[in-house]
């Protein structure tokens, strides 16, 4: 896929899933562009309306942590957030925003040298990530699930790996 | 090679072949759970293209999330489920009536030692506090399951945390994990599986074992996992729904981290806001006003958990201006704890008894608070904006801590208001 390059909304530890989306919307709230709209709304009120196409987040250790909830990652992608990194991610989140094509780089380094409003370039394939300070070299996907990214998501990959499309 | 750990054993047996931790196997579950989450699942099992369930019998599901609905939205939702379940015939559907799917897959014998079991759900790592392999997953995750059978699950490293000594009275399993989550932090154990074992936990009911495998999430944890012995086999006896050979880990299994912890010491212990790693002794946030109570829920909503509680309000009243809300985990708690005079305990206190199901604990309908309100509850999570309400504060405890705190309107020390008897009662093996 091509570098995804952006501006930084950066946050702390332990950005949990209530805050990405919270649990009150998780049965009201349902079409993209409204999920989009509440997108870390108990976190930081400026970023759904101010977030732009391809725009990062970046945060420390544990982020998505909490509920198993689907829109902590499809929330982001449909704000149109083209990478998240972070210092460390929880499970859950790491197989919802894998599921849904949203790249996820887990950098300590990346994190500390960034900050809120810079510009970043994520490039997946290159297992880089670009900032003003430096350029950072993140670990790819585990071999087993790299198909499912790159296939754009779970269900792509799934329909293909059935011979459907 | 060293010996396995019992996560190596579930995962392998499943994967047909021997596995180590960090390895990725494709695996068919022997049980998925889902809950009213499972429209959205079967609109996304529909556009994978395929017609029929790969297997309904593997399914479990039950509407708890907002249970009975609380409107339009909840219940076009719910009949979209019901209609999913009636055309593709799966048999294992709990209505509105039955409760919080954790204590059903637990009560209807679907949890039992050495099956693979995951959940659309992150409390899904209950099932371990009965030897069962248990994982969240999510929601597409379900999908492909119901389309395919399968899903990837990474083998886990295990850290094992090793329990010694006797609870003081009106302290409680629950205070325990959330001393070890306030310790290890919400990350502690990130990916990881969490055996607990030692003769604390070889002494605690399988309720007590429930409370510590749900939260293990709280600490980043993949699964929780309590060795099975005769106490869990007690509580199998009749309700288990087929056959099952119980898996352990090896003597000389590899653990990542070992943990010791002596409970003997241990005071009732209170998660502030808003992380459930922000813990401290009962002591530090004595005489915080609380404006509501919530008793109950998936960690600590089953039979003893009411039975402590009631037994510290027994005669005694909900103090005016606090609502104190009871929130059982099922209806045969409901059932139980109604037959046993418990909830006539509950109810002259003046506490509010609500229908089995997730309620006011993430914040859907049934409790929500207000800006500028505070809660202790002893459900799992305080993060801002659970109970509904960004702008409110929520404090974690145990049932016990929650029934003092009704009492008096503020977080104490259950030990310096309840009489000995009544900090003994519910502590049923």
């Amino acid at each position: 896929m091509e570098p995804i390059t952006g501006k930084v909304w950066k946050y702390g530890d332990d950005v949990n899933t209530d805050v990405i989306f919270p649990g009150k919307y998780t049965y009201t709230v349902t079409e993209p562009a409204e999920m989009a709209k509440v997108a870390l709304e108990d976190l930081d009120p400026d970023f759904a309306p101010n977030v732009q196409k391809n725009d990062v987040i970046v945060a420390g250790a544990n982020f998505g942590c909490g509920s198993s909830r689907e829109q902590g990652a499809t929330c982001l992608v449909h704000a149109g957030v083209g990478a998240v990194i972070a210092a460390s991610f929880s499970r859950l989140f790491f197989r919802n925003a894998i599921n849904a094509g949203l790249p996820l780089v887990q950098s300590v380094e990346a994190v500390a040298a960034l900050e809120k409003g810079d510009e970043v370039t994520v490039d997946v394939e290159a297992g880089t990530v670009t900032t003003q300070a430096g350029t950072f070299a993140f670990p790819p996907l585990p071999e087993a699930v790299i198909g499912i990214f790159e296939d754009g998501g779970l269900i792509p990959h799934t329909r293909k790996a059935l011979g459907i499309d | 090679m060293s010996g396995q750990t019992f996560s190596q054993k579930i995962l392998g047996a499943k994967a047909g072949k021997a596995v180590v931790p960090g390895e990725i196997v494709d695996v068919i579950p022997d049980v998925a759970m889902s809950h009213d989450n499972t429209a959205a699942i079967a609109r996304t099992f529909a556009t994978i293209g395929v017609d029929r369930l790969y297997d309904p019998d593997m399914h479990v599901i039950v509407l708890d999330h907002c249970a009975p609905a609380a409107n339009e939205k909840f219940a076009t939702n719910h009949q979209e489920i019901r209609a999913f379940v009636e055309a593709q015939g799966i048999e294992s559907f709990y209505d509105v009536a039955s409760g919080v799917c954790h204590q059903i897959l637990v009560e209807q014998g679907f949890a039992l030692p050495g099956r693979l079991i995951v959940g659309s759900d992150s409390h899904t790592t209950s099932y371990g506090a009965l030897g069962a392999f248990s994982t969240g997953i999510g929601r597409s995750e379900m999908a492909v399951i119901m389309a395919t059978g399968k899903i990837w699950l990474r083998v886990p490293e295990t850290m094992r945390i090793d329990c010694d000594g006797r609870f003081a009275a009106g302290v409680y399993p629950k205070d325990l994990i959330l001393k070890i989550i306030g310790d290890i932090g919400a990350d502690g154990a990130l990916y990881r599986a969490v055996e607990f074992d030692g003769p604390a936990i070889a002494d605690m009911s399988v309720s007590g074992r429930l409370t510590l495998c749900n939260m293990t999430i709280e600490m980043g944890g993949k699964n929780g996992y309590v060795h099975p012995d005769q106490k869990t086999l007690d509580f199998l006896n009749g309700r288990a729904r087929e056959n099952f050979e119980t898996v352990t880990s090896d003597p000389d299994a590899e653990y990542i981290e070992r943990l010791r912890y002596d409970v003997s010491g241990l005071e009732p212990q209170i998660a502030r806001p808003h992380t459930v790693d922000n813990v401290c002794d009962v002591s530090e946030v004595a005489g915080t006003r609380i404006d509501q109570v919530v008793i109950g829920s998936c960690t600590n909503g089953r039979l003893d958990d009411l039975h402590q509680a009631a037994a510290i309000l027994e005669g005694r009243e909900v103090k005016n201006g606090v609502r104190c809300l009871i929130l059982p985990a099922s209806s045969d708690v409901t059932r139980a704890a109604t037959q046993d005079g418990t909830m006539l305990k509950l109810i002259d206190a003046g506490c509010l008894i609500l229908n089995a199901n997730c309620g006011p604990c993430m914040g859907n309908h049934e409790g929500a608070l207000a800006p500028g309100e505070k809660a202790l509850s002893s459900a799992n999570r305080n993060f801002k904006g659970r109970m509904g309400c960004k702008e409110a504060e929520i404090f974690l405890g145990s049932p016990a801590s929650c029934a003092a705190a009704a009492i008096t309107g503020e977080i104490c020390d259950v030990r310096e208001i309840a009489s000995p008897e009544a900090l003994a009662a519910g502590l049923e093996a």
